[in-house]
């Protein structure tokens, strides 16, 4: 993967790039290790907690009121923190949110000067919308300190994970990454151990300097409580709590569905989330803080929240799609995805992937881009039982699909779209008894000059002409029975006269395989 | 600011975009949503289920889990405690916050240093061996112990910057759920609150996980009854 940013608008189809990256062995290796080893983490944490169900219930509950009223918890949200001492600041799309935090970051050096660097938590929303490249355009080098993103951004690489964005690198990847990356006056970083460990002492010795120095730092948000004007970041390695801690500024870009009424709920989203995310019972650490402590100076002494829109109000909008909302990006849609196990988050053309994204992606695009992403599912429902806030990502989907096929239908495409005419087609032969009937005929018939025969006598079909040959591209089609069922029915029990019509059933489960 | 005038009128677009995306549910009351999510099913467990001495065990086995070493003494012997872990570690110069001895209520042990925290720069943080704090509460089920900016726990960077962390918790403060832990917090919710549950680690690396990345990588807790 190069260093392009992950770009829906610029991405190709999801097909077309998932065909690239399946060829990558070692990608899908690493990808398939990573999501069974999470997988299997969180299905053992949340088997031990009986009101798993219960929790899901909640979560999709305070998820759904929340967007009810969004409106009334943004604006309690932005009192209570610039009660307490904080700024907020609204933005309409990413473009504004850009301009928001350059600003802000400009104006945070001593004596009027912006200063040259700041250090930066994992931050989905600030993939979503480029930040880093609009910080480096303003001469502002962000430093990335969560582990993952630093292997990402020392990689010239694009996250293919919310939560774990290099799962697609092993530890020897990541070795050569360090290795050739990692710039540290009196460190020499060539000689690197290869081990886990070995890998995260380096990040722990190239990222301290830069804690200590750094003085203004951006992050996302995971909750914002509306009724006390606190932010809740949720954390493993401590890079977390150096950011919001240490910087004089801080800067936390969320996206306006990110709110959460009261510190209360937080009892529900604190045990769904880490649980469904890295399969711990709680990550190691978890800050909450609300606006800048002016008692004891604990924490910076500017704190900036940027609230974006970014197509989120069109989502809002939409009923049926409302749900994709309630998100929590755990990521565990991701593992137990069937499709992104195999290709990994890069073929997703976002930094939104797996089923959350193939929902997600579109209707940020506000359906102009990223129409494959919707067809990049086989609705297996997978993503649904393991969602801790229950959002019902084959439903959506569906709907997504619908809205893909409408827009499409809306231009003369309609024509064209071989899909649309198929589905026609097929409307057509199962309206009539008649039609069926002689269709499954010519079926046999056109399938003759097509079939060849295995060792065992089995029909195959190996190739088939023009829009079909997309399934057998990948796989061999069986030939059709000789007899049909409606054929089979009819002739039951006048081969055998004295048999009963249950045996004949009986015979035939015997024969089916 | 500039960022005001870089995005003038985004506030009332974006509060607009949304009043019309939720129609009539931008209509409703302060006490009227305030109903709405008082209505809100919480069927989930909101109270403990274990004995005490359960819980206690519980919540000794879940941070054992995380790495962090557990000793369990009796009041009046917490001091001493201090003294003997510090010494098996081979610690000599701690971090304090102001009010810790109040806080475990018996005085910290001689023989070693124990600077207060009056604001001590980053730099100067970065030089202690460690930190010793008390704690608000802690959950047995999650193995987390939950600090605030109060005497005796103080400011956060004490807790992040030395290599090194000792905790005091006391029993009466050990909670089983976090539903009973948030209810204890509501209070004083809006001090700075760090919930600690082992120490820093991380899983980016091929899903194996690693103690100890930018926060304290040695986690020790005393428990007293």
């Amino acid at each position: 993967m190069s260093g392009t940013a992950l770009d829906p608008t610029t991405a190709p189809k999801f097909q077309v790039a998932a065909k690239a990256l399946i060829g990558d062995s070692q990608l899908r290796k690493n990808v398939r290790h990573a999501t069974k080893v999470i997988q299997t983490k969180r299905a053992k944490v949340v088997g031990e907690m009986p009101d798993w169900e219960d929790l899901r219930e909640s979560g999709m509950q305070i998820r759904q009121h929340t967007m009810r009223h969004l409106d009334y918890y943004l604006e309690q949200f932005e009192r209570n923190c610039r009660a307490a001492g904080g700024e907020v600041h609204w933005a309409r799309n990413a473009e504004e949110a850009r301009q928001i935090v350059v600003g802000i970051v400009q104006a945070s050096g001593a004596e009027g000067k912006s200063p040259t660097e700041v250090i930066k938590i994992k931050s989905m929303t600030t993939e979503e919308i480029q930040l880093n490249k609009a910080l480096e355009a303003a001469g502002i080098h962000a430093y990335e300190t969560d582990l993952a993103e630093l292997i990402i951004q020392l990689g010239h690489d694009q996250p293919s994970h919310i939560v774990v964005p290099a799962l697609h690198k092993n530890r020897s990847q990541i070795r050569e990454i360090f290795r050739r990356e990692m710039k540290l006056p009196g460190v020499d970083f060539s000689n690197l151990g290869g081990t886990p460990q070995d890998l995260a002492d380096a990040a722990r010795r190239f990222l301290r300097e830069k804690f200590l120095r750094v003085k203004t730092a951006v992050s996302g948000a995971n909750f914002l409580i509306a009724e006390t004007g606190g932010v809740c970041i949720v954390e493993s390695e401590g890079n977390g709590r150096m950011c919001l801690t240490l910087p004089e500024t801080l800067i936390s870009v969320a996206g306006i569905d990110k709110v959460v009424p009261t510190f209360q709920d937080l009892e529900v989203m604190l045990q769904l989330l880490p649980r469904s995310a890295t399969g711990e019972r709680m990550n190691p650490y978890n800050s909450i803080w609300t606006g800048v402590d002016k008692v004891s100076p604990d924490g910076p002494r500017a704190f900036h929240v940027v609230l974006m829109d970014n197509a989120r109000t069109e989502i809002l909008a939409d009923e049926e799609a409302r749900q994709t909302l309630n998100c929590i990006r755990c990521g565990a849609c991701q593992n137990a995805c069937p499709v992104y196990q195999q290709t990994g988050g890069h073929a997703y053309g976002s930094v939104y992937a797996g089923p959350i994204g193939a929902i997600l992606t579109p209707q940020l695009m506000e359906m102009h881009h990223a129409q494959s992403l919707p067809y990049a599912s086989s609705l297996c429902g997978a993503c649904y039982e393991v969602c801790p806030v229950k959002i019902n990502i084959p439903e959506v989907l569906i709907h997504l699909r619908n809205k893909v096929v409408k827009q499409q239908s809306a231009g003369l495409k309609l024509l064209v779209n071989p899909e649309v005419m198929a589905l026609k087609a097929v409307a057509l032969v199962f309206r009539s008894e008649g039609v069926f009937r002689v269709s499954q005929k010519l079926g046999r018939l056109g399938e003759l000059a097509l079939s060849r025969k295995d060792g065992q006598g089995v029909g195959w079909i190996e190739w088939l002409p023009g829009m079909l040959g997309g399934w057998t591209r990948v796989r061999d089609l069986r030939v059709m029975p000789k007899q049909t069922f409606r054929q089979w029915f009819e002739q039951r029990g006048k081969d055998a006269p004295g048999r009963r019509a249950g045996d004949a059933v009986e015979k035939a489960d015997g024969d089916g395989r | 600011m500039g960022a005001e005038v870089v995005a003038e009128g985004a506030r009332e677009e974006v509060l607009r975009r949304i009043r019309a995306a939720i129609g009539e549910g931008s209509l409703a009351d302060a006490a009227e949503i305030r109903g709405e999510w008082q209505a809100l099913p919480r069927n989930y467990k909101r109270t403990a289920s274990l004995e005490r001495a359960a819980i206690l065990e519980m919540l000794e086995d879940r941070l054992r889990d995380y790495d962090a070493s557990v000793v369990r003494v009796k009041a009046g012997e917490v001091g001493a405690e201090i003294a003997r872990v510090l010494a098996g570690r081979g610690k000599r110069r701690m971090v304090a916050p102001k009010g810790l001895a109040e806080a475990i209520g018996e005085s910290l042990p001689a023989g070693f240093e124990f600077v207060v925290d009056d604001g001590l720069t980053v730099a100067e943080l970065d030089t202690f061996e460690g930190v010793v704090t008390a704690s608000t509460v802690a959950i047995a089920e999650t193995g987390t112990i939950v600090l605030q900016n109060v005497p005796g726990q103080g400011r956060r960077a004490p807790t992040l910057i030395p290599d090194y962390h000792l905790c005091v918790v006391r029993a009466e403060d050990v909670v089983e759920t976090v539903p009973e832990a948030m209810a204890r917090l509501a209070g004083t919710a809006q001090l700075a609150t760090t919930f600690v549950s082992g120490p820093s680690a991380t899983a980016d690396i091929e899903m194996t996980r690693i103690k100890g990345v930018h926060g304290p990588r040695f986690l020790d807790v005393i428990l007293t009854e």
